[in-house]
């Protein structure tokens, strides 16, 4: 959190080369709206400027909860030559990439075209931020990998757009949000399970989004935190959703990401489901497997924010029920709820799970050399 | 599987209403009218479908009617063979599903008389937990004042899935009064189906409903902490009824964590959510959704760094475990003391 951080994320630590790591989830941001505006068709730049973006929320500009700092990013990740924070490929590089030997970097672009309710416009400006993560990112710092970000709530676009970038070595993954019309196990997103299974892609599910229903099972609560803490609520119910869908067992080769909703949760949920699985198969017969092996086998998580128990080596516990070989760092960079490389593992971990956490297994997930 | 002891106290407890028709005595003419004339059918929730393996273990059903309608059954199944002092009877009629406030208050009221009158006054082990209509608040506290004059009512209950979150201001008034008069509240595993039963919208099965309880239970912490209950009502106990033990910890290092990101957002929640659920919260046992490895639960609870936080139940006639089964492995003997006997009294003044 950059309250605590602040003072030394300017400059690389004196003391030691930094081992390399890999960055999950990185946000990328644009500097001014017109920037997206080369990749789009005049009709959506007139649209944008008429009618603005209508998501599944009634905020025509921010969001509906407050966030805790402007643009819920650091103060300190403010660009020098301007704009918002995350918008500068050389500042990032400075204050991130660099001092942090990140090897790879995986984008996620947020506030793009997921969420939205006219589904022809999520799917141009989907389309316009891909292009837009090869110019801006990706064809000038090669540590850097995109995601192929997709019009959520029409699979057969968003199909469409997986497919034309599958095979294109700037992309690593299809990026879909948590909230969504309906649970993410649905048939109407299965096109895109498809695609990304062809592809060859894993599918990463970042927390937030807007999909119009409740952030509780009980109506809207009153504050920013109960958001950011129900984003793992919203992950818990969208990862139930898509394994008694049936979604693991159809897909058998497609793998999912788990970005920013923690993964504390995962044994708790894991061990739940198998023994409502035990009473209720009938109900699911499509569902083959104890829900804890799709999970186990198809999943991964990336780590920040991590949960944070009064005492850290508690989550050992938690770490070793999910494997070790399922964790992917992120510092979700230049967010306000950063996590510090150098700072999330409690001392005691071996070198071998050390190296899985910070670098190889994302690289192995991801197919880096 | 570790040993029973004599004289628990069972937190969770389901007796049926049979039919709606059974409240007929127990509504006053207007109402009773209203019943029949307009053809209103019993109101079952889907959160507990009759024939669902959840809602009864086989040999808890009954060759016809519905699971936990009788009361020789309940004692056979659960008081006697438990050798239980005491079962808090939490009724799961859908009267929480109807939206006219004062259908919903005319149904609660029937429901808290026919409970004290075909349970209470039958059994002197029971206890009962009185049923709100949270369309009004109004209504609400009334009823919890009229029946609390029993004093064989121990608890208010209400359902994790509702209209609002559950620590919504508007709905302090039914806190103050439970506070007040001894009362916990008992939230309960169910929706009213008022809203999508996830966060992320309507699932396709009962079981994604069933197993999206922990999640509710959770959203539903974090309401009741961060709107600062429990800094307005230090005295109030609440209970997660069926609610799943095996998340709080993980949960709890969550919510921690953003607390001290975002605490200038609530400057009243004047103490840590972890030391907030201590004092203030408790947690039925079953279902217990963790493996059935010693190792595993000896870990869990450790995490919770607390012998207090969970009551003993059997969720009576729900399926969650077999045979006398009721307390996992692992649990040392002085552990079951707390759940089963110390924890239940420390939550319940009205219990004796």
């Amino acid at each position: 959190m950059n309250i605590q951080f602040r003072e030394s994320s300017e400059a690389a630590s004196p003391l030691t080369v930094k081992t390399a790591i890999a960055d999950c989830d990185i946000h990328p941001a644009r500097a001014t709206r017109a920037e997206l505006y080369p990749y789009l068709a005049k009709r959506w730049q007139h649209h944008l400027e008429v009618y603005g973006v209508h998501a599944y929320q009634g905020m025509m500009e921010g969001p509906p909860y407050p966030k805790a700092q402007p643009n819920a990013s650091r103060r300190d990740a403010y660009p020098p030559e301007g704009g918002p924070q995350g918008s500068s490929l050389s500042f990032m590089q400075k204050q991130l990439l660099d001092p942090h030997n990140v090897q790879l970097g995986v984008l996620n672009p947020l506030n793009t075209g997921q969420g939205i309710r006219n589904h022809e416009l999520s799917a141009a400006l989907c389309s316009a931020i891909n292009d837009w993560q090869i110019d801006k990112w990706t064809s000038k710092d090669k540590r850097l990998k995109a995601s192929i970000v997709v019009g959520n709530e029409d699979g057969l676009s968003a199909a469409a757009e997986i497919r034309e970038r599958a095979g294109d070595k700037n992309f690593v993954q299809v990026l879909l949000l948590s909230r969504n019309v309906e649970p993410l196990g649905q048939r109407r997103y299965w096109p895109i399970y498809q695609a990304a299974e062809e592809a060859g892609l894993p599918v990463g599910v970042h927390a937030f989004g807007f999909g119009g229903n409740p952030i509780t099972p009980s109506g809207w609560p009153s504050y920013y935190i109960e958001e950011m803490v129900g984003h793992s609520q919203c992950q818990q119910s969208a990862l139930a959703s898509l394994v008694l869908e049936g979604v693991f067992e159809r897909f058998p080769k497609l793998k999912m990401v788990m970005i920013e909703a923690g993964f504390g949760w995962a044994p708790s949920l894991a061990w739940r489901l198998d023994k409502v699985w035990q009473r209720l198969r009938s109900e699911v017969p499509h569902v083959k497997r104890p829900p804890s092996e799709y999970i186990r086998e198809q999943v991964w998580w990336t780590t920040q924010p991590m949960e944070d128990p009064e005492r850290r080596e508690d989550l050992f516990d938690v770490i070793k029920w999910i494997g070790w070989d399922r964790l992917l760092f992120a510092t979700d960079y230049p967010h306000w709820d950063y996590d510090e490389p150098s700072r999330v593992l409690p001392a005691g971990v071996s070198d071998d799970n050390r190296e899985a956490f910070y670098l190889g297994n994302a690289k192995k997930l991801y197919g880096i050399a | 599987m570790a040993s029973l002891i004599a004289g628990g106290v069972d937190c969770d407890v389901h007796p049926a209403v049979p039919h709606l028709t059974s409240l007929l005595p127990y509504l006053n003419d207007y109402w009773r009218d209203q019943v029949t004339t307009r053809g209103m059918v019993d109101l079952i929730s889907q959160s507990y479908p009759q024939n669902s393996p959840i809602t009864a273990r086989p040999d808890w059903r009954p060759e016809s009617g519905k699971p936990g309608e009788s009361l020789a059954d309940m004692q056979r199944h659960v008081l006697d063979p438990f050798q239980l002092s005491h079962a808090i009877c939490n009724p799961l009629y859908g009267v929480q599903m109807v939206f006219s406030e004062d259908l919903q208050a005319a149904f609660c009221r029937a429901l808290n008389d026919w409970l004290v009158k075909e349970w209470l006054d039958r059994d002197p082990r029971l206890r009962g937990s009185i049923v709100i209509p949270t369309q009004s608040v109004e209504k609400a506290v009334a009823e919890i004042e009229r029946c609390a004059a029993d004093r064989r009512f121990v608890q208010v209950l209400m359902l994790v899935m509702g209209d609002t979150p559950l620590g919504k201001r508007a709905l302090w008034p039914i806190y103050e009064a439970a506070e007040r008069l001894e009362l916990p509240i008992g939230i309960h595993a169910g929706s009213a189906y008022h809203n999508p039963p996830t966060a992320v919208g309507w699932g396709s099965y009962h079981i994604e409903d069933y197993a999206g309880q922990a999640q509710a239970f959770q959203t539903q912490l974090t309401s009741l902490i961060v709107e600062g209950v429990f800094a307005k009502y230090p005295r109030l106990k609440m209970v997660m009824l069926e609610s799943g033990v095996s998340w709080i910890s993980p949960f709890l290092w969550r919510l921690h964590k953003f607390w001290r990101g975002v605490r200038m957002e609530t400057p009243w929640v004047d103490r840590a959510p972890l030391d907030i659920v201590r004092s203030n919260i408790r947690f039925s046992l079953q279902p217990f959704d963790a493996p059935p490895d010693e190792t595993t639960l000896i870990r869990l609870f450790d995490h919770m760094q607390s012998d207090e936080l969970v009551v003993f139940s059997t969720d009576y006639p729900h399926w969650q475990f077999d045979g006398q089964e009721a307390l996992p492995a692992g649990l040392t003997p002085d552990l079951v003391r707390k759940i089963m006997i110390d924890n239940p009294h420390a939550t319940y003044p009205r219990l004796t």
